[in-house]
């Protein structure tokens, strides 16, 4: 009698996975392979494979995994969703498991088993979690494997945004560049992996007992095991690593085969495979070449826009160096005064540019001309500080800076530029030959030139081939214009329904060139960006990828043939035209021979923040320290200091808090989140004369966060509202008698809007925090419905609401009295320190930012200090709500201005516009919806008045280098 | 004065209006209830890629993705060649509240500004907050109320019909049959002696052939546009067919009677009392009447599942959340999956446009304590948005499924 086998496939993002059981149920063979996109060709030649091992028998079959969908559909054979298979294999093998937890290339599952079976997947954001590690390893230059092993020798772990995988990455670049050991990164980055499943996935539901551990990355990277085993305290027993942990959904969706009633031959299998009809569901796009000549042309116009050359083995004379140490790569050039190159260099900086810079100097001293004298070097990008200091270049510039020296060279009269560089996408507006505007990518959208490679490296490519594959592609696949993990679905489906790779890879060009239009410019028509267009950065030496450009643009773009280095040119330049007449200080040839460095991290112990510090210590004593947020890194001196409002809020709460009443009979517990940034002095002294003392919850850090992390529902949500849950935890932990959160869906009416609304956040966030917080009830969470504008009616419901603790016969009018009169009181303090403020300024001559959002921006922990910063960079600092009160809404406002905090927006942008040493700069939460109703409005009314509209958008990242570039590029195009 | 372009009374005899599609059986009754008061509309039923892409370049693109795909569908529709920009206007609803959603008209008029600034737009509003809002007065509003309740009874019964018909496109013949005589009988004005009508049509219902065996019911709930609107969730319904369910959709007269009591409970929850939450309880209460009589036919009739009552909704909403919660679809959603949930109907789908601040709180933030209410009940919320891909969603739906037909295969062993 002929065998019968029952066969399981599990095609999933990046892998192929095969799993054979027999007649009683026990595995008899298992592969795994990744299929680099190829998936139907994999299936097939696993599938020839099993037929050579298993001649004479007779399968039964099913196909699980994300890319198998429709593979299955088209070829008639049954299909079971990937988690559920997961699910029957546990049940089968592991009966006792409460909870398993199972990474795969882009997917992330949890299944709770007992107390209720709970199955979820990672939301369309929640950043893929394989390929993310991939990501990082390439990111850092390294194997998955020997990521595992740095991790392994971590001393120190980072916070890296948990997120999704863009935001880690910016997180992890600057440490890069700060020179933070490989080791602490790489253990930072499997943490982040652990903190993503378990505030993403498991939202509010605790993960305990016998938990199983499945997928890919699980079974092979040790390091990110022992992260989630220390992070949900798991003994040795309740951590279960099956052996087949990477093939156990294939092994799940063998036992449905099982189930299965049809067996057929390997051959029939194949067959319908084979024919499977290939989908046609793709959107295409055009085309970006119809013939060889037409690429032919395309390249000879572009030729024509190079730099001269010249010998540095025989030059002889001054020339200027230029550095850009960008977030991936590293770039050098050195130039003669008339601008010609003497020598260039473009490298990946693999995590460590200072090494990469100071080699390639050395090399410039080796094979430079004796008689070829470096009168001055200037450095630019984000590894500017620390290369500034350890190489003793001259000058310091701010990217933007360079880059417009840069494309101003190849074209004086250049109105745009655009930079799509390994990180980041930057485009300016010159206007009257200053940087007029400036658009940068969010940390969200950041599909540029880093993305198109790891692509290409997962299909198996070199970035080069890659790309050339897409010039002559026939259906150019359309993959919409989101942020990578978006990308990465999209890609997902392409091949699903049977993309080609040369498909693909032009797709992608496309899709980062639409991303730059659409999601950074936001032009509405070519005309918007002006008429000389330079484009530059290293993605754009990819042909494909300014061919989708000019594409989408409907017109021919400047493209230097160094575009990948026009950060150092552009410093060369500036190092030129800047020349001090003594020579370059930079570091001699000696000294650079015996150049070392050693690299340390500490805490500062300035202040609460305690900021992370990077010492680099260089062979001659001189220390370099970075990763202090304050002044205190920029070293200037306490005395020195400019004004920040945000400092003076802080201290105002703090002091208000402090104050309590005499012989207080209960304590009441107020979370310093959202709205009670504002509204604390309203409501202390309303308790304060009901003898009630108010307990504020501790000052935000990063630690609160971790403390409610568990409890939260909405992973897109914003993070002050995350923050919320930390300080209910923290409150709770204060044993106050009740905490006091009311739901409020209007806020304060200060006139002049159109309505006084708070955003749905704030106004209803302690409903959330009541269905997701185990530990509140009736007894200890008090969140009455309140319109803080009608007194009658606050009387009365807070009367009802706080009945158990004040007296039946309590002064409520007058509490509430007390109430507005301290809120009035603390408005009109603030409103005069920012009078001060600009006093102070003024006398001093500096410039004043308006630094605006939301009054809850003004926690450390939010605004990650970028106050501070701002300060740093020699400006003071005050806020929308000190100044919104000295100007009327605009007429002509183009929308709804319904919601207190926003309509300030409009406010303190119209009262901006009104004075020449201030500059508006806006903080906006990621995540904040109805800030992309107020970001274009605050823009259209600055630049109505011919001033510059700065954004920056912040999140639980905290790293500033963002913020930097862009506050220092506001400064320059200030001069 | 305005700045932007007013619709006016005689733009009726020349303009034709752009009317974006939310509800296809809707949709049709009420433009044709405008069109007897002289109005020339034209619903927009456009859905390719170029739709989104016209979004993303007009809208800011983290607006939420109903106002993205609405203001793209009218530039697509403007681009197209189809209309004459000099004789369009486009209809906007405006539903007012703390909500982004009452932000669009005024992002679709930016919007228009540069590229064509001759173009009115039109609110379509019940309180009168803009000031070039289509004229509604008690007449058009009642004739409105009644499209809407023919709509919604056509919905139910037609997805309750579609799964199981056993001649292949008998339930669309109905449906289709019933659209034709409903506009001549709103064209006659005989539309008020619903309880002929209303008969009838359960009537011609009932005859289509169905197979008995039971499938899976899946309740969607969500953001109104991307609850409804093919469009915007990829055409879930279809797709909840093809893989042998029964889609439960909660009726439009619910977000009606929602915005309704609202206003009514504003005044409770905040101890006030005015013209408007007078007049409001009065509306409330007429249109609440209109709803229970129609629940109150089809039990009689006997053959089909009424929809929800809208009364017993806001019991439901009281042991989850608070009514004050009123910004976008509100206590609305917890509710409905509530209601879904005791009702039999465990597997749902609650559809949001990403990053949807409401559903925050209302939605994701309130499945937790529904999951705690119902043992059984199994949630999934798929995010919609330009970027995200239909391969996505329908995996996170099939999870959801294969845990629907999981529970169902339990249930019958334990009744075996």
């Amino acid at each position: 009698m002929e065998r019968v086998l029952s066969l399981g496939i599990d095609v999933g993002s990046t892998t192929v996975k095969n799993v054979i059981i027999d007649e009683n149920k026990n595995i008899i063979y298992s592969k795994y392979e990744r299929h680099f996109s190829k998936v139907r060709e994999t299936v097939v030649s696993q599938l020839e494979e099993t037929a050579k091992m298993y001649p004479g028998c007779k399968f039964k079959l099913c196909i699980t995994g994300s890319a198998g969908l429709g593979l299955a559909q088209g070829c008639d054979i049954p299909f079971v969703q990937e988690v559920f298979s997961a699910f029957t294999a546990v049940k089968e093998s592991y009966p006792d498991a409460d909870a398993v937890i199972e990474l795969g290339g882009e997917d992330a599952k949890i299944i709770f088993l007992t107390g209720g079976v709970e199955q979820r997947m990672n939301g369309s954001c929640a950043g893929g979690t394989g390929a993310f590690i991939d990501q990082m390893a390439t990111l850092l230059g390294v194997t998955t494997d020997e990521l595992d092993t740095l991790a392994l020798n971590a001393q120190k772990v980072y916070p890296i945004a948990s997120r999704c995988g863009v935001f880690a990455k910016s997180d992890i670049q600057p440490l890069l560049n700060q020179g933070a050991m490989r080791e602490d990164i790489a253990a930072s980055i499997f943490q982040a992996v652990v903190d993503q499943t378990v505030s993403g996935l498991a939202q509010g539901r605790k993960i305990e007992g016998k938990v199983l551990f499945l997928g890919g990355p699980l079974s092979f990277q040790t390091a990110l095991r022992k992260a989630f085993i220390t992070t949900l305290k798991l003994s040795d027993e309740q951590a279960v690593f099956p052996e087949t942990a990477k093939v156990f959904v294939a092994y799940g969706c063998s036992l449905h085969a099982y189930e299965n009633e049809d067996c057929l031959e390997i051959d029939d299998i194949l067959a319908k495979i084979k024919n499977a009809p290939v989908s046609d569901t793709i959107v295409t796009g055009q085309r970006l070449f119809n013939s060889r000549s037409e690429y032919d042309e395309f390249i000879e116009r572009h030729k024509k826009c190079d730099l001269k050359y010249a010998d540095i083995k025989t030059y002889e004379g001054d020339a200027y160096l230029g550095i850009d140490s960008g977030s991936t790569t590293t770039k050098l050039a050195l130039i003669t005064p008339e601008g010609d190159l003497l020598f260039s260099h473009y490298s990946p900086n693999k995590g460590q540019p200072l090494d990469k810079i100071s080699a390639k100097l050395k090399e410039i001293y080796e094979v430079k001309n004796p008689k070829l004298n470096i009168r001055a070097a200037a450095v630019t990008g984000y590894g500017e500080d620390l290369i500034k200091s350890a190489l003793k270049v001259d000058f310091g510039i701010v990217e933007t800076v360079a880059h417009f020296t840069a494309a101003s060279f190849f074209c004086p009269d250049v109105d745009f530029i655009i930079d799509i560089g390994g990180q980041d996408i930057k485009c300016f507006k010159i206007k009257n030959s200053a940087i007029d505007s400036i658009m940068l990518n969010e940390a969200c959208s950041s599909g540029c030139g880093s993305f198109i490679q790891t692509f290409a490296q997962a299909m198996g490519y070199e970035i080069a081939e890659f790309s050339q594959l897409g010039l002559f592609a026939e259906n150019p696949v359309d993959l919409g214009s989101r942020c990578t993990v978006f990308m990465n679905s999209s890609v997902k489906q392409a091949q699903k329904d049977g993309a080609t790779v040369e498909d693909i890879s032009a797709g992608l060009s496309s899709s980062i060139i639409k991303n730059a239009i659409y999601k950074v410019i936001r032009a509405k028509s070519v005309d918007e960006l002006g008429r000389n267009i330079v484009v530059q950065g290293g993605t754009f030496l990819n042909d494909a990828v300014l061919r989708s450009f000019e594409m989408e643009l409907g017109r021919n773009v400047i493209r230097p043939t160094i575009a990948g280095l026009m950060g150092a040119f552009g410093a060369a330049l500036y190092a030129r035209n800047n020349a001090h007449n003594a020579d370059s200080g930079i570091i001699t040839y000696e000294d650079l021979k015996e150049f070392t460095y050693t690299s340390k991290t500490a805490n500062c112990n300035g202040c609460t923040a305690k900021c992370g510090l990077n010492i680099i210590t260089f062979n001659d004593g001189r220390r370099f320290i970075n990763g202090n947020r304050c002044e205190r890194g920029a070293g200037i001196s306490k005395d020195n200091i400019l004004p920040s409002i945000f400092r003076f809020k802080n201290e105002k709460l703090l002091e208000i808090a402090s104050y309590t009443p005499d012989a207080p009979k209960f304590r009441v517990g107020i979370p310093m989140c959202l709205g009670f940034y504002e509204l604390l002095p309203f409501w202390h002294a309303f308790f304060k004369k009901l003898g009630i003392e108010t307990v504020i919850s501790e000052d935000s850090s990063r630690d609160t966060y971790y403390k409610g992390q568990q409890t939260i529902p909405s992973d897109t949500v914003c993070y002050p509202a995350k923050l919320a849950h930390g300080h209910i935890v923290s409150l709770l932990e204060k044993n106050v008698d009740f905490i006091f959160y009311p739901c409020m869906s209007y806020n304060i009416d200060e006139g002049d809007s159109d309505n006084h609304y708070n955003c749905p956040v704030v106004a209803y966030y302690p409903e959330l925090l009541r269905a997701n917080m185990p530990q509140l009830n009736v007894n200890n969470f008090i969140y009455p419905y309140l319109d803080i504008n009608r007194k009658k009616h606050l009387a009365k419901r807070l009367g009802v609401s706080l009945a158990k603790y004040i007296p039946s016969n309590a002064d409520l009018d007058g509490a509430i009295e007390a109430g507005y009169k301290a809120l009035e009181d603390y408005k009109n303090e603030v409103s005069q320190k920012a009078v001060e403020i600009i006093d102070i300024a003024r006398k001093n001559g500096k410039n004043i930012i308006v630094l605006a959002g939301r009054p809850y921006h003004v926690d450390k922990e939010i605004n990650h200090g970028i106050d501070k910063l701002i300060t740093s960079l020699g400006m003071a600092v005050i806020s929308e709500d000190s100044v919104a009160h000295l100007a009327h809404t605009p007429d002509d406002l183009g929308v709804l201005n319904q919601w207190t905090y926003h309509s300030r927006l409009y406010r303190a942008a119209e009262y901006v516009t009104t004075q020449k040493d201030m500059q508006l700069v806006q903080l906006v939460s990621f995540g904040c919806g109805i800030d992309a109703v107020t970001t274009d409005e605050v823009r259209t009314i600055l630049e109505s008045k011919g001033k510059l509209y700065t954004q920056l958008k912040i999140d639980e990242i905290n790293n500033l280098g963002a913020a930097k570039i862009r506050l220092r590029s506001l400064i320059a195009a200030c001069k | 004065m305005a700045n932007y372009p007013v619709f006016t009374e005689e733009m009726k005899k020349t303009h034709k209006i752009l009317v974006p599609n939310m509800l296809p059986i809707h949709f049709r009754l009420i433009i044709n209830v405008f069109k007897h008061y002289g109005y020339d509309m034209e619903l927009l039923t456009t859905d390719s890629r170029n739709v989104i892409d016209e979004g993303l370049k007009n809208v800011h693109n983290d607006t939420c993705y109903p106002a993205l795909l609405v203001i793209g569908q009218f530039f697509d529709a403007l681009k197209s060649g189809k209309y004459n920009p000099d004789t369009t206007a486009l209809l906007i609803s405006q539903t007012g509240g703390g909500c982004r959603a009452s932000n669009y008209i005024h992002l679709l008029r930016k919007a228009l500004k540069e590229q064509y600034p001759q173009v009115p737009v039109l609110s379509l509003n019940f309180s009168g907050f803009d000031t070039n809002g289509l004229k509604l007065n008690a007449p058009v509003m009642i004739k409105l109320l009644y499209g809407i309740l023919y709509g919604d009874l056509l919905m139910l019964l037609y997805n309750q019909c579609k799964p199981y018909e056993l001649i292949e496109r008998s339930s669309d013949r109905v449906l289709d049959i019933w659209q034709k005589k409903l506009d001549k009988i709103f064209a006659e004005n005989k539309y008020t002696n619903t309880k002929k009508y209303y008969k009838e049509i359960l009537d011609s219902f009932a005859k289509i052939e169905r197979s008995s065996k039971k499938k899976p019911k899946v309740g969607i709930v969500g953001e109104i546009y991307v609850k409804y609107s093919p469009l915007a969730n990829n055409g879930l319904e279809k797709f909840l067919l093809s893989e042998g369910c029964e889609p439960v959709v909660p009726s439009m007269l619910d977000f009606v009677l929602y915005c309704a009591v609202n206003t009514v409970n504003a005044g409770k929850i905040y101890d006030y009392k005015n013209k408007t939450t007078f007049f409001y309880k009065i509306g409330y209460d007429f249109i609440y009447k209109k709803q229970r009589q129609m629940i109150n036919i089809i039990k009689e009739h006997g053959v089909f599942d009424p929809p929800h009552d809208f009364e017993h909704l806001r019991e439901y909403a009281d042991k989850y959340i608070h009514q004050g919660v009123v910004m976008g679809e509100g206590w609305l959603i917890p509710a409905e999956m509530a209601a879904l949930a005791a009702g039999g109907t465990e597997n749902i789908i609650c559809a949001q446009p990403f990053g949807c601040l409401p559903n925050h709180i209302v939605a994701k933030g309130m499945s937790r304590a529904i999951k705690d209410g119902f043992e059984n009940a199994n949630i999934v919320a798929i995010d919609y948005d330009p970027g995200a891909t239909k391969v996505n969603q329908e995996n996170r739906i099939k999870l959801m499924l294969a845990n629907a037909k999981k529970v169902g295969a339990d249930k019958n062993e334990n009744n075996a």
